[in-house]
C-alpha cells in the first residue's frame, strides 16, 4: 500500500475501501474478542465459525473485533445477513452456534439470545 | 440470498422480566398455535433493549416495529391485527412526550434510550487488525481536516469550546491543558497517553484500545499538531497484552498508510508514536509519576508546579491525557464543539464510559450522556441487583472515591456531584454493592489495595495508611472500641492533608465516605460487636435451634473441626471456641435448624 498524500486523496480511498466492500456483501459474522471475550472462550467459537461455515459452503467473512462491553453474555457475536441489520448473540458456546448457523445464517430464523442494540450511536 | 422471517421478539432484559415479560412470551406462542402460526413466525427472547422505562418491550421484524408497555393481555391482538393482518397496534406504540408523536419503528425510538456510544463507536465494530476497517469508519477523517482546516490556536478553541474534561479522574479541561501546553515554547514536546489504568473494576481503557485503537492514534497525531509536538507516547501497563499487541499492528499499519511519521497526509507535519511500558503500579497514573517511570527512574510523584506542561518528560513541555480523553477528540472535531456540548451537564459535556462491576447484573461497559442518574445506571442499564437483592452502595472512583448510597440514587453522575457527595469520577469503575457487604470491609478492601500500592516516598501515606488499615482488621475482628471511629476520622484527614501526591490525598475517601454513610454499621462491630451484613467471620456465631433439630448428626458428620456435639435424636450444639466458621453444618442441615447469630 501507498501512502496517503492528502486529505483528498483518504477520502477518495475511504471511498474505493467502502464500495469495495459494500459492493460484494457477504454473510460477515464478527467474533468479539478483546479481553473478557478471550477469556470466556471466544478463540474457539472464532475458530468454529471459520472452519463451520466453510465446512458448509456458507460465503462468510469471520472477523475478530474487540469486546462491544457485554461482559455479562461473553462470548458474544454479531450476524451480518446481506440487506439485514447487524444482530448481536450473547453467551455462545459450540451449541448455540451451530444453531445460529442453521437457523439464522442459512433461514433467517432467529434464535434466543439475542442483544438488541440498547445505545444511539453517532 | 436468505430472507429473514417474520420475527417477535419479547424482552428478557430483567426489567421487562420483572413486568412479566415471560407471560407475554407464552401468550404469544399460545395465541400463534391457536392460529397454527407457530411454524412461520419465530418468537424468541432477547437482551435487554435499553427502554427500560418503557416495558415491556416487544419488537417485530421485518418492518422493526416496537411495541411498550406490553401486558400479557395484548399477545392476542398483536397476533390476530400485527401478525395475521398487517395492521400495528396503535395504543401500544410509543408516544413521544414532547413532540406528541406515534412512533413506531425501533430507528425512531432510539433517542429514548439512555446510553450514547461515543468513545466506544467503533468497540466491537471494526476489526483493530485491519487499518481500512477502521478507515470506513471515518477514522483519521478528523486529522485530515485538522492538517488542511486549521491552525493550532483554532483547534485548541473547538476543544475548549467542547468543554471536554479529562476522563482518567481529575477532570481538568482538556483544551485548557493543550492551551498550556502550546503556550510554553520549546524546541522538543511530548504528547503521552496515560494508558495506565490501575483502579480495580475498570477496564475501558482496555477496551477501547483493544477494539479501536486508530481512535486514540489519531487523536495523539492531532494533539501534537496543536501543542506542535512531533513525539507521542503511549504509556502502557505490560498486563495488557492484547492492548500492546493491537496497538503495536495499529501503529505500524498507520506509518505504512502515511498517519504516522514525517509529513503527514502532505501538510509538512511530523509525528511519530512509540509505546512505553508500565510495571503495573497504581501510582504511575499520577501524571508525575507516569512521566518519572517512563523516564526510567522509579514511579514516585513528584510536587506539582511544575506541571508536565511546563516540564515534563526529559524536562520538555509535555501533555498527558488519559485514553479515553483522546477517543473523544475525532468526533468533536467531525461534529462541532457544540455538538459535544449538548451532550450532558452544564460543566461536564460529552459521555462517560462506566465499567459496571460486583453485585449487578450485566457487569460490562457503559456509556452515558453525563447526569445520567445512578439510578439509571443500575437499574435500567445494568438490570438491577443481582438475585434481586437490595442495593446497598456503588463506589464510584476506585479506591480514591467513595460510596453513593441509595440517598445519591437520583443524583445526576457528573464531576462535580460525585465531588459534592464525597466521592469522585475516577477513571468511570463502579462497582456495586448488595446487603450482604459489609462497608467496613468494603473499606479495609480498598486501603489493602493503597497500602500495596504506596510508593513509600512519603511517611502520611507509607505509614499512615498501613495503621488506618490495621484500625479497620481489628474492627473487623471485634477487637474495637468506639473511639477507633474518632481515630479513623482523624488519621484519615491528617493523611488527606499531608500525603505528597493523589494516591495519598485520596487513599483514606473510601474509609471516610464509608463512616458518613453507614456510621452505624461500625458502630455495630464496635459496640455490638455485630456485622450486621453478616460479613465479617470473627463476629459471626453458628447457632443451632433446639426445637428445629432432629439429631440426625448430618452437622457433626460434616464439621472438619469437631465442634459439634450431640446425642442421636438429641438436640446438637456447637461449640463456638473450636468453630471455625467455615458454614458446612449449615448447608448440610436440613431443618434449617442452624442460623448465624
Amino acid at each position: 500500500m501507498k501512502t496517503i498524500k492528502s486529505p483528498e486523496e483518504l477520502r477518495k480511498f475511504r471511498m474505493a475501501v467502502h464500495e469495495r466492500v459494500t459492493s460484494k456483501e457477504k454473510i460477515r459474522v464478527r467474533v468479539h474478542m478483546g479481553t473478557s471475550g478471550l477469556a470466556s472462550g471466544a478463540r474457539p467459537i472464532y475458530d468454529f465459525f471459520k472452519l463451520e461455515l466453510e465446512k458448509r459452503n456458507l460465503d462468510a467473512t469471520v472477523i475478530s473485533t474487540g469486546d462491544m462491553g457485554y461482559c455479562f453474555a461473553e462470548p458474544t457475536i454479531e450476524v451480518k445477513l446481506p440487506g439485514e441489520n447487524p444482530i448481536v448473540f450473547g453467551n455462545v458456546d459450540k451449541i448455540k452456534a451451530d444453531e445460529i448457523i442453521e437457523k439464522y445464517i442459512k433461514n433467517g430464523d432467529l434464535v434466543d439470545g439475542i442483544i438488541p442494540v440498547n445505545f444511539r450511536s453517532i | 440470498m436468505v430472507k429473514v422471517k417474520m420475527q417477535i421478539m419479547v424482552c428478557g432484559g430483567s426489567g421487562c422480566t420483572g413486568n412479566m415479560s415471560e407471560a407475554i412470551l407464552d401468550n404469544i406462542r399460545l395465541e400463534l398455535e391457536a392460529n397454527a402460526l407457530e411454524n412461520n413466525v419465530t418468537v424468541v427472547r432477547s437482551g435487554c433493549f435499553g427502554l427500560c422505562s418503557l416495558g415491556p418491550v416487544v419488537k417485530i421484524v421485518p418492518g422493526d416495529v416496537i411495541y411498550v408497555g406490553v401486558k400479557p393481555d395484548d399477545a392476542r391482538e398483536i397476533v390476530s391485527e400485527h401478525i395475521m393482518k398487517g395492521r400495528k397496534v396503535e395504543r401500544l406504540l410509543f408516544t413521544d412526550p414532547s413532540s406528541k408523536k406515534i412512533v413506531a419503528t425501533e430507528q425512531e425510538i432510539s433517542s429514548q434510550r439512555k446510553q450514547i456510544r461515543i468513545v466506544l463507536r467503533n468497540c466491537g465494530i471494526i476489526d483493530p487488525e485491519d487499518i481500512e476497517d477502521a478507515i470506513i469508519h471515518d477514522a483519521y477523517e478528523a486529522l485530515g481536516k485538522v492538517l488542511s482546516e486549521m491552525k493550532p490556536p483554532d483547534l485548541i478553541k473547538i476543544i475548549k469550546d467542547s468543554g471536554l474534561r479529562g476522563r482518567g479522574g481529575g477532570g481538568f479541561p482538556t483544551g485548557l491543558k493543550w492551551e498550556i501546553a502550546y503556550k510554553n515554547k520549546s524546541d522538543e514536546k511530548y504528547v503521552v497517553c496515560n494508558a495506565d489504568e490501575g483502579d480495580p473494576g475498570a477496564f475501558m481503557d482496555r477496551s477501547v484500545l483493544e477494539g479501536d485503537p486508530h481512535a486514540v492514534l489519531e487523536a495523539m497525531v492531532i494533539c501534537g499538531y496543536a501543542i506542535e509536538a512531533h513525539k507521542g507516547l503511549i504509556y502502557i501497563r505490560a498486563e495488557y497484552p492484547l492492548a500492546v499487541a493491537r496497538l503495536k499492528t495499529a501503529i505500524a499499519q498507520a506509518r505504512e498508510y502515511g498517519f504516522l511519521g514525517n509529513n503527514i497526509l502532505g501538510s509538512g507535519f511530523d509525528f511519530d508514536i512509540d509505546i512505553r511500558y508500565g510495571a503495573g503500579a497504581f501510582v504511575c497514573g499520577e501524571e508525575t509519576a507516569l512521566i518519572h517511570s517512563m523516564e526510567g527512574l522509579r514511579g514516585e510523584p513528584t510536587v506539582k508546579p511544575p506541571f508536565p506542561a511546563e516540564s515534563g518528560f526529559r524536562g520538555k513541555p509535555t501533555n498527558v491525557n488519559n485514553v479515553e480523553t483522546f477517543a473523544c477528540i475525532s468526533p468533536i472535531i467531525l461534529k462541532g464543539a457544540s455538538w459535544f456540548a449538548s451532550i450532558g451537564t452544564e460543566k461536564s459535556k460529552g459521555t462517560k464510559v462506566f465499567a459496571l462491576a460486583g453485585k449487578i447484573n450485566n457487569v460490562g461497559l457503559i456509556e452515558v450522556p453525563m447526569g445520567t442518574t445512578l439510578r439509571e445506571v443500575i437499574f435500567d442499564i445494568g438490570g438491577g441487583i443481582r438475585n434481586g437483592k437490595k442495593f446497598k452502595a456503588a463506589q464510584t472512583g476506585g479506591p480514591s472515591g467513595g460510596c453513593l448510597t441509595e440517598k445519591h440514587l437520583d443524583t445526576p453522575i457528573d464531576f462535580d456531584n460525585l465531588i459534592a457527595a464525597g466521592s469522585m469520577m475516577g477513571s468511570g469503575g463502579l462497582i456495586v454493592m448488595d446487603e450482604d457487604d459489609c462497608m467496613v470491609s468494603v473499606a479495609k478492601f480498598f486501603l489493602e489495595f493503597t497500602v500495596e500500592e504506596s510508593c513509600g516516598k512519603c511517611a502520611p501515606c507509607r505509614i499512615g495508611n498501613k495503621r488506618l488499615h490495621e484500625l479497620l482488621e481489628h474492627i473487623t475482628k471485634g477487637k474495637g472500641t468506639p473511639a477507633d471511629l474518632d481515630r479513623l476520622k482523624n488519621m484519615s484527614n491528617v493523611i488527606k492533608d499531608t500525603s505528597l501526591c493523589g494516591l495519598g490525598q485520596s487513599s483514606p475517601n473510601p474509609v471516610l465516605s464509608t463512616l458518613n454513610n453507614f456510621r452505624e454499621e461500625y458502630e455495630a462491630h464496635v459496640i455490638a460487636k455485630k456485622c450486621p451484613a453478616g460479613h465479617c467471620k470473627d463476629l459471626m456465631e453458628y447457632f443451632i435451634i433446639k426445637d428445629n433439630c432432629v439429631g440426625c448428626t448430618a452437622c457433626a458428620r460434616v464439621c472438619p473441626v469437631g465442634a459439634i456435639t450431640g446425642e442421636r435424636k438429641e438436640p446438637h450444639l456447637i461449640n463456638p471456641s473450636i468453630c471455625i466458621k467455615c458454614g458446612a453444618c449449615m448447608e448440610k442441615c436440613k431443618f434449617d435448624a442452624i442460623i448465624i447469630q
